[in-house]
């Protein structure tokens, strides 16, 4: 038992710092401590958590760039809340259906990660990247003219406007194109985005210690090497790629069971959302699981935190995030911390660990 | 008729994105990174511009001369602050993230100081539209864009291929370590680059929003990104192909507009890009590059 | 044609990259069990042998057979599971893994479990991992690397960087191992040791070695038989003591 804790014991700790911040949160909850403005962040939250750790499995752990990653969960958010929609009263009780919302938006997902991932894989950084943003866009810019409605002859589909759909008098609109999704039920809770948090770190960071883990990561690291000890480069990219899309995917479920009204904007799933993510995975540390969770924590907080500030808080976030970024990476600011820590020889042990 | 106003459209509207993407892609040459904030430099051109000449109501060419100015100095700026200290840094990424970083700013900047509100551009370009038979009009801005876009082209060409500067910038792009050698200095090669860069996306931005005459601190975001989509389509790092790639980006966004469907032109250009690369992964005119074993 | 105890049959191999004829005409036949070594100067064309033998070049001309089997086209992960593993001149480790996990890679496809036995870490992939650690942890012991197993691969010293190279190829059980210049950057000492560490190697896992080396000590004492390539043709080939006395390989490697 106490090998097995040893063995483990980065993957525990994590889900323990994310359970004791659950169980922090639903006692403010049920103290009323908390602003509506606050309760209304929660699962939006928990979905950028699952964003950025899934987010960091493509960067950090295939070591590939993406910019689409919204468009993932964008794919997941928009199957799913279609699913639940029509399915609204028919499959009962309503976790039941929030579950094959969640296996629906984690399938389509990763069906078009595995699609896009397939041709595009073998690109080379930079052009993966712009690539993936290109992706991304496509899907917002699709979903915005896609008309879907329904009738007593069935489904109708269009891309022009809902009036070509031809639908009969008592037919019922199901995607409105710009309009979206409207009256999806609101099954998100903060308590199945905790789930689902930790549903994804035991999936993700079992993965990573796994064989097929060693695998992707060998490829990261050097990919003739890996193909000389036989390990096949084009699968487990698409492997790791479908399921860090599949992941977003989810995370778009949660996203958009939260929502009355679901839109495709720039916002939201655009590339303003996937670069979000990318910030939360780098400033958490690249291939970090953990450093994710708590940069998406605490940089979706940040914000808020300074609403005081009013115009100023979006200025004092992007000087924030430079300064970070220059803190943490400059050869110089790295050098100049190196010497003050060597004076502190209580913090030499905690910076030679290696956490994953 | 019809096709072919759609078609000068879209050359003069690809004629700005090649502009864009030219400051893109130099950059991407010499420094080897996605530099985010370019749009946003346009962004800040244009208000300047709009300043000077709407607000201040000063002659057009003193707006012009001090937009590029301070795009010049802006973009020497940010790459001595931001991205200089980050060069040597491990990851490609972190550099990324802090000109996202800048990008995040400088739209910031302009939002405090300017508001959300769109700010009414009006046309710099003194010429009027010319009439072509009974049906062919094409504006004066298309017109004026286009000159401009060949001029600059050729400007620049000759400058990299024929001065001692532009050939330095062609040695630090090929290997960073033997210009240096060389008694190239790197920094300053860089710093001009970004200078170059910059002054063109203010040229960029005033016949952007001399053609879509609206201005808002997010304006130079999306012409940003197609631009550089734009530069990775002809081929990053290749002059000549952030040209055709702009050339052929904004024909063929403008006929898809025209003839297919105008909320689907974004990602008909997108798909198009996604083909390109998947048929040539290093872009029309880009390098092909082998690790070797 | 082929003897039964011959594993690596090259007839005619050739590539040329931009009209120059990186290799010509390369011939080689090497028996199982030998230690067989490829020389030349630099620029000879080494190298790129190695890369046509493990596909990551196509030839343009040649036929190669390994134990009978033509692996002429292959892709390089088919080679390998065919039975040729390599090590490479400019060290290629996973990095940021550690020592141990660089060698479980290399036993990647000896052993299996399934992705869902991973991620809800069933018995069968305990059990796996278990025997996959196991496995690795012999391996090091052979070079010498055990007690850095948890180690990050960049963290080794040179030597034992090239060390652990040897190890990850081996994992993947080859019939041959190509090794490209193991000594490069080592000490006296330590190539004596590294001489010791291949001839136990070639006999404890049944290996046929090829390897392509500079430092003449170590192919003098190891080698059982050469071939010379010098602007990528052969100059010379036979029994290591001939080939080294042949004055046409003298005056390759001595300069014109």
């Amino acid at each position: 038992m106490k090998e097995l804790f040893k063995k483990n014991k980065d993957t525990l700790i994590t889900l323990g710092i994310v359970t004791g911040a659950y169980i922090v949160i639903e006692i403010l909850l049920k103290a009323g401590a908390l602003s509506s403005l606050f309760k209304g962040l929660l699962v939006p939250l928990c979905a950028y958590i699952i964003l950025a750790v899934s987010l960091n499995l493509t960067v950090g752990i295939l070591g590939e760039l993406s910019l689409g990653h919204a468009g993932f969960m964008c794919i997941g958010a928009f199957t799913s809340a279609f699913f639940s929609k029509i399915t609204v009263g028919v499959i009962n009780p309503g976790w039941l259906r929030f579950v094959f919302a969640i296996l629906i938006g984690f399938f389509f997902a990763g069906l078009f990660g595995f699609l896009i991932g397939m041709p595009v894989l073998r690109l080379k950084g930079d052009y993966l990247a712009i690539v993936t943003l290109a992706f991304g866009e496509i899907i917002k810019n699709i979903i915005n003219v896609l008309y879907i409605g329904r009738d007593s002859k069935g489904l109708h589909f269009s891309i022009k406007d809902s009036v070509s759909l031809g639908l009969e008098e008592d037919g019922q609109m199901l995607i409105n194109g710009a309009q979206g999704i409207t009256g999806t039920p609101k099954d998100s809770t903060f308590t199945a985005g905790f789930i689902l948090i930790m549903i994804t770190l035991v999936i993700i960071l079992n993965f990573i210690k796994s064989r097929e883990g060693r695998a992707v990561m060998a490829i990261r690291d050097n990919v003739i090497a890996a193909e000389s000890v036989g390990i096949n480069v084009t699968k487990y990219k698409l492997l790791a790629f479908s399921l860090s899309a599949a992941l977003a995917g989810v995370a778009g479920v949660l996203y958009s069971h939260n929502l009355n009204s679901l839109m495709a904007t720039t916002k939201n799933f655009g590339y303003n959302m996937s670069i979000m993510i990318l910030v939360f995975v780098v400033l958490g540390g690249i291939g970090s699981i953990r450093g994710s969770v708590i940069s998406a924590i605490i940089l979706t907080l940040l914000p808020e935190l300074l609403r005081g500030l009013s115009t100023y808080r979006m200025l004092i976030y992007a000087i924030v995030l430079i300064a970070m970024m220059l803190f943490n990476w400059a050869p110089s600011a790295r050098a100049f911390r190196e010497r003050m820590v060597a004076k502190l020889p209580f913090f030499k042990k905690k910076s030679a660990e290696k956490e994953v | 008729m019809a096709f072919l106003s759609y078609l000068i459209n879209g050359i003069s509207l690809g004629a700005v994105y090649a502009i864009i993407a030219l400051g893109y892609t130099m950059v991407y040459g010499i420094a080897k990174m996605l530099n985010f904030a370019h749009g946003d430099v346009i962004m800040i051109g244009s208000y300047v511009v709009f300043c000077v000449v709407s607000m201040l109501n000063l002659p057009v060419w003193l707006g012009i001369l001090i937009s590029v100015l301070v795009c010049t100095i802006l973009g020497v700026t940010i790459e001595a602050i931001a991205y200089r200290p980050l060069r040597q840094a491990t990851s490609s990424l972190t550099v990324l993230i802090t000109a996202i970083g800048v990008s995040y700013f400088l739209q910031n900047v302009a939002l405090l100081i300017f508001g959300a509100n769109t700010k009414a551009f009006s046309s710099v370009v003194p010429l009027d539209a010319v009439k072509i038979g009974d049906s062919l009009t094409v504006t004066g801005e298309s017109i004026v864009t286009i000159i401009a876009c060949i001029i600059i082209m050729i400007v620049l060409t000759l400058f990299v291929n024929k001065t001692k500067a532009g050939r330095a910038m062609l040695a630090v792009s090929e290997d960073k370590g033997a210009a240096q050698l060389m008694g190239i200095n790197v920094n300053k090669t860089i710093s001009l680059t970004f200078a170059i860069g910059s002054a063109l996306a203010a040229i960029a931005g005033v016949l952007l929003c001399s053609a879509y005459p609206s201005l808002t601190p997010y304006t130079g975001s999306m012409p940003g990104i197609k631009a550089f989509v734009a530069a990775v389509f002809g081929g990053i790092g290749s002059i000549p192909g952030a040209f055709i790639g702009g050339i052929i980006l904004g024909i063929i966004e403008n006929l898809s507009k025209a003839y297919i469907s105008s909320q689907l032109s974004d990602a008909i250009v997108f798909c198009v890009l996604i083909i390109v690369l998947v048929v040539k992964p290093t872009g029309l005119l880009g390098k092909k590059l082998q690790e070797k074993v | 044609m082929a003897l039964i105890n011959t594993l690596l049959e090259v007839n005619h191999l050739s590539i040329s990259f931009g009209g120059l004829r990186a290799v010509d005409d390369l011939n080689l036949s090497i028996k199982k069990g030998e230690l067989y070594g490829l020389i030349g100067p630099n620029g000879a064309g080494k190298t790129t042998a190695f890369n046509l033998l493990t596909g990551v070049y196509k030839p343009n001309e040649g036929i190669i057979r390994l134990d009978g089997k033509n692996i002429t086209g292959l892709k390089t992960i088919e080679i390998n599971k065919a039975g040729i593993a390599r090590t490479f001149q400019n060290i290629r480790l996973f990095k940021d893994l550690t020592v141990l996990d660089n060698v479980k890679v290399g036993l990647h496809n000896l052993y299996s479990y399934s992705t869902l036995s991973a991620v809800l870490r069933l018995p069968s992939y305990r059990k796996v991992e278990k025997q996959m650690d196991k496995r690795a942890m012999e391996l090091l012991e052979v070079f010498g690397l055990a007690e850095s197993a948890h180690l990050k691969a960049s963290q080794l010293p040179y030597g034992k960087q090239r060390k652990l190279e040897i190890a990850r190829a081996l994992a993947t059980e080859p019939k041959l191992l190509l090794l490209d210049e193991p000594a490069a950057g080592m000490n006296p000492q330590e190539t004596q040791e590294l001489m010791s560490t291949i001839t136990f190697i070639r006999d404890k896992f049944n290996l046929t070695i090829l390897l392509i080396e500079h430092d003449m000590k170590l192919v003098a004492g190891i080698c059982e038989r050469l071939t010379v390539l010098n602007f990528g043709r052969v100059l010379a080939e036979g029994s290591t003591s001939e080939v080294l006395k042949n004055p046409e390989v003298i005056t390759a490697y001595l300069g014109e």
